[in-house]
């Protein structure tokens, strides 16, 4: 992608006097994982489009402490969220908006006991208030007809309940959706929550990431949408395994409706 | 010599009562070993759960065949239950189905009509369940730890329902009055006629027998609950109420960790302070490495648990062939706190180290192989909460132990360094943007 994205940067945005609506969290994956980038990448092709004032903290963005956290490590997540509390309460912040279900859950659950009190969006959520006032057309004719089948990132569906938000919009697209036999409140972790994303499987005798893939395999797709960068890896890895790559496409919903503005 | 058949009744009313008691107590004090935790809010929300979850049922039909055959029994079993109350008065006053004067012919063949339907499609209901484990060997009821005991418990208590709802059948269809006065005796009448060739005074014998029978069984049933999975039946009711409203994925904050985080974080803290004159000087433990670190609904979940497996055989790990199994992580809970229980009552109350904990039952490789997806939460029948117990011993085994998977250590050093889980640098961060 080579457009031209305009991406605020919080502390210029303040030193010009201007206090954005909406803090994009972009979150580690976001930001250095090279797949998850171009999510990043779409996500704000989208806020451009809809002219969302919004700002990046950038450089003064650090790790939200979820991994840290569900690895058991009580005292780095609590300093991850105080620093960036402090960060985060000193620009004033409001409302934030993330692409990561597991920033989306810390930030909203967890943080505000620490005292970080802020209103907080998936950006699927986002997304979707974005096309219902108006403020994006979604053309239908890019996707339209295509089989898709939509992955819920666990920290999104069973941890916090958001599981229309992400179908809404593959509505919006006018694609063909098959459900997997296990989906919502259902639905199989791709094997990469509780900080595996980092660690090599206990033994077994498969892959979790293996697993699921087959359940949306099992749906003909030519598309696997899902909404977290880290299930995409764990389900593009599965496509892999599954030599199924020439054939379906792994892609962020947030991709699937920046291809169709 | 008259009343020798009241008293006999009464003793054995007043043992299984006292019997119950005294476990009763046993698992209250169990339970009470636990930490504090507050769950004492949003009470009108709770009530609802109650009603909805334990009373309503309304998790089990997430797996309809055996959702809807467990509404049978459980319906079935509350239904009966009215009719215990008959036999406990008869009992007690040596009457003879005491509530049909009392109700008239209509009410009265009407009510045991009812019951004696419920009876029939208990035990109906209750073969297909045994045929499911035994015959059909459906998967979750034959993982590991549903070896042994676990086992044949859950057929023991299918056995016992059998016998139970049989021996109410055979009590109405022995009664030969209840039979020629032909009110409620819908089911019975089908069975009276492999009697009718007996006389009266045989019919009259096994009609006395079937009723003691049956009412000493559920004096005995009431007294295995406690030794049994069948524990739920009465704890499914406490543990929906206090189960956690918060999201799933909402992890508590561990308040130790907060406290010492924000002395850190505060400029004005001397760090070399002496602790103030009668402060708590007990170093505060991170995470759980024994039941006494859990917190009493955690032990609460423990007891309540039903062994169903539903929380296993939809558990990611489970399903790829790891030793992770939630019920498992829920069974070994109440197996060490029931060993921790039964330390006290042989030392006058006191618990006596018995240099185990936890992890002697629960090992490491299970700690770290979940994926705190939820799902196991998410297809309890009775909200218990696996997923929090594995998150105290992660916490234990990492903040106390240090002793996290290499790979983990590696991650949370590039957090502690760099600000990401992965060795890039901070300063690069915005350089998506120009890619
Ligand atoms: S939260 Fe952990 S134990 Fe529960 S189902 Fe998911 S992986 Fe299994
Ligand atoms: S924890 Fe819940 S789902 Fe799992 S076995 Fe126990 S009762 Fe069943």
């Amino acid at each position: 992608m080579s457009e031209q994205l305009i991406v605020p940067v919080m502390a210029d945005v303040v030193a010009q006097g201007k206090q954005p609506e909406y803090l994009f969290w972009v979150g580690s994956a976001g930001s250095f994982d090279d797949r998850a980038k171009k999510i990043t990448r779409a996500f704000v092709k989208i806020l451009n489009k809809a002219n969302v004032d919004f700002a990046v903290l950038g450089i003064e963005e650090s790790s939200s402490g979820d991994a840290a956290k569900r690895a058991g490590n009580e005292f780095l997540f609590q300093m991850q969220a105080v620093t960036n509390i402090e960060v985060l309460n000193a620009y004033e912040v409001k409302k934030i908006v993330t692409c990561c279900p597991h920033s989306y859950n810390t930030l909203k659950n967890e943080y505000p006991e620490l005292g970080g009190k802020y209103e907080v969006f998936h950006h699927t959520q986002f997304i979707q208030q974005l096309i219902s006032a108006g403020k994006i057309k979604v053309a239908n004719n890019t996707f339209k007809g295509k089989k898709v089948t939509f992955h819920d990132p666990c920290y999104l569906g069973r941890a916090n309940g958001v599981y229309e938000a992400p179908r809404d919009l593959l509505n919006f697209l006018g694609v063909n959706t098959t459900e997997m036999k296990r989906h919502k409140s259902t639905s199989l972790c791709c094997g990469a929550g509780g900080a595996q994303m980092f660690k090599d499987a206990e033994p077994g005798d498969k892959e979790i990431n293996v697993l699921r893939t087959e359940d949306a395999l099992a749906t003909q797709p030519e598309i696997i949408a899902t909404g977290c960068p880290f299930c995409n890896t764990m389900l593009t890895d599965g496509v892999k395994v599954k030599e199924q790559e020439a054939n379906v496409q792994v892609l962020d919903v947030a991709e699937l409706i920046a291809a169709s503005l | 010599m008259q009343y020798i058949d009241n008293i006999l009744f009464v003793v054995l009313l007043i043992g299984a009562g006292w019997f119950f008691a005294k476990n009763v107590k046993t698992l209250i004090r169990n339970i009470k070993l636990g930490q504090d935790v507050d769950r004492t809010d949003n009470t009108s929300e709770r009530w609802k759960n109650m009603v909805k979850i334990a009373l309503g049922q309304g998790k089990m039909t997430r797996r309809p065949v055996s959702g809807l055959l467990h509404i049978v029994v459980y319906v079935g079993f509350i239904i009966i239950n009215i009719e215990v109350l008959e036999i406990i008065i008869d009992g007690v006053f040596g009457t003879h189905r005491v509530f049909q004067p009392l109700l008239g012919n209509g009410i009265y063949g009407f009510l045991i009509g009812v019951f004696e339907v419920f009876a029939f499609m208990v035990l109906v209901a209750v073969i297909v369940f045994w045929i499911r484990r035994n015959v059909i060997k459906i998967k979750r009821f034959w993982k590991d730890e549903m070896k042994g005991w676990p086992k044949a418990d859950a057929n023991w208590i299918l056995y016992f329902e059998m016998v139970l709802m049989s021996l109410f059948l055979i009590m109405n269809a022995t009664d030969v009055h209840f039979q020629a006065l032909n009110h409620g005796n819908v089911i019975s009448q089908f069975i009276a006629p492999l009697f009718s060739g007996l006389s009266e005074a045989t019919q009259h014998l096994i009609e006395t027998s079937a009723w003691w029978l049956h009412i000493i069984g559920i004096f005995i049933f009431l007294n295995y609950l406690y030794y049994s999975k069948h524990l739920h039946i009465l704890l499914a009711f406490p543990n929906t109420f206090f189960a956690n409203l918060k999201p799933k994925g909402q992890f508590t904050n561990d308040a130790n960790v907060t406290k010492e985080v924000m002395l850190m974080m505060d400029p004005d803290a001397d760090p070399y302070a002496m602790p103030e004159e009668g402060a708590d000087e007990v170093l505060a433990k991170f995470g759980a490495s024994d039941v006494t670190d859990l917190n009493w609904v955690q032990l609460l979940n423990a007891y309540t648990c039903t062994e169903c497996g539903r929380c296993t055989s939809s558990c990611p790990a489970n399903l790829t062939g790891k030793k992770l199994s939630p019920r498992k992580i829920m069974m070994d809970t109440r197996d060490r706190l029931e060993e921790v229980g039964k330390n006290m009552d042989a030392n006058n109350g006191v618990f006596n180290d018995d240099g185990k904990n936890l992890f002697d039952w629960i090992t490491k490789e299970e700690i770290w192989a979940c994926t705190s997806c939820n799902a196991c939460v998410e297809e309890c029948p009775v909200n218990i909460d696996p997923l929090s117990i594995i998150t105290e011993m992660r916490r234990y085994l990492v903040m106390e132990e240090s002793a996290a998977p290499q790979e983990l250590n590696n991650m949370m050093q590039n957090v502690e360094n760099n600000g990401a889980p992965w060795p890039y640098n901070q300063m690069d961060r915005l350089n998506w943007v120009k890619e």
